[in-house]
């Protein structure tokens, strides 16, 4: 497939190519000479461009592509060096079609060489420019991929024989844009229990819990509180309606806004020691 | 203008009562914990057709653990048992009581 796509263009360009300097050599013989010291200019240019930078772009490419016949044609063309611009243009072309799955970078260059040569201006490479572009500027349109946000794993140990430290609730609570308070609160009532804030805002629950534990606890909150029902989004934001005391989650990706329902603690049994009667 | 009566006929935004938008009656089962190792479980919410106390004669056959009905005065009567059963007190009550798993909400770690 690729060495087809590789090959089928880029005949079809040398045919263009080589027209094109046919009737331009018809024209004037000045013109002709002109043109030949431009494209001397050009050469040197570019020689001294890929000895810059794209020599390890097409050592790479060659690397790659060691075993396709394409090293070959490459080589002779490298060795021979007989009508440089032509081939180089060739060249040109041949890397655009190659590289249109390859880094931006490698992308950007050939779009450089496009530029100059503008006869490649073919549908495929245009579109592979307007992706790269794309995900240079907005990565979030041109992936199906969702920067997924990091969330930190909990940080758990246990601070004497009954209680337990959570160190990260206010990181966590950060990433997840959320007030800690509200995390705090979901906490304490999934888990059952009570707790307070120590000195360093790290939060000491009652009772032992492991790290796994608090991670689904807080797995829970997330599906709950921070992931927007209709995008799957994280990057959402809890708001209180003064009016109606209810608590809406509202997506900054799509804008839509749903109703959550608040904390309750539920019932809580009566645990230790009974009161005298 | 009250001589139209067709335009009051239907009202298209009116509740339909679907029991599905209804999120009041779940049943939440949670966990506590005692001291050391032991936990309580506790079931808040079951319908009121049921008898609790049956059911609770059946549970604590079956898991091999003690319990009781404790009256709350918001929640009603709640069951109380000793140990983590939340897992098996679900499935209880969608086999035994053919209630909806989604209308069962477990809590806790």
């Amino acid at each position: 497939m690729s060495e087809d796509l590789g090959f089928d263009p880029s005949l079809k360009k040398k045919k263009k190519v080589k027209g094109k300097t046919d009737a331009e050599g018809a024209t004037t013989p000045s013109e002709e000479n002109l043109e030949e010291m431009f494209s001397s200019l050009k050469k040197k240019k570019k020689k001294t461009k890929e000895t810059d930078t794209p020599e390890p772009v097409d050592e790479l490419v060659d690397g790659l592509e060691g075993l396709k016949l394409k090293k070959k044609k490459k080589k002779s063309t490298k060795s021979s060096e007989a009508d440089d611009f032509d081939k180089q243009l060739e060249k040109a072309g041949i890397h655009a079609d190659d590289q249109s799955s390859a880094s931006t970078e490698q992308l950007q260059q050939s779009q450089t060489q496009d530029s100059l040569s503008n006869s490649v201006l073919a549908y495929e490479n245009l579109l592979s420019r307007f992706y790269s572009i794309l995900k240079e500027k907005n990565p979030e349109l041109a992936g199906g991929q969702h920067s997924k946000l990091k969330i930190p794993p909990p940080e758990v140990a246990r601070e004497g024989n009954k209680k337990t430290m959570f160190a990260n609730v206010q990181t966590i609570a950060s990433v997840l844009q959320r007030n800690p308070e509200h995390l705090i609160q979901y906490l304490f009532a999934e888990l059952g229990t009570s707790g307070s804030i120590d000195g360093e805002k790290r939060l000491i629950i009652k009772g032992r819990f492991q790290a796994k534990n608090i991670e689904s606890v807080l797995r829970r909150y997330i599906q709950e509180y921070v992931i927007c029902k209709t995008c799957k989004s994280m990057n959402t934001e809890l708001k209180r309606e003064s009016t109606n005391r209810l608590h809406f989650i509202v997506c900054r990706a799509c804008g839509s806004t749903k109703s959550v329902s608040s904390i309750k603690t539920g019932f809580q049994a009566h645990v230790g020691r009974r009161k005298r009667v | 203008m009250s001589s139209i009566e067709n335009l009051k006929s239907f009202d298209p935004f009116a509740d339909t009562g679907d029991a599905e938008t209804q999120p009041t009656n779940y049943i939440h089962i949670r966990i506590q914990q005692r001291n050391g190792r032991k936990t309580l479980t506790t079931v808040q919410g079951v319908p009121e057709e049921y008898d609790l106390k049956r059911i609770l004669k059946v549970l604590k056959k079956d898991f091999a653990c003690n319990g009781n009905i404790v009256k709350d005065d918001d929640l009603g009567e709640v069951i109380q048992l000793q140990g983590d059963q939340r897992l098996k007190v679900m499935e209880f009550l969608i086999q035994q009581l053919g209630l909806q798993k989604k209308n069962i909400k477990i809590h806790g770690f």
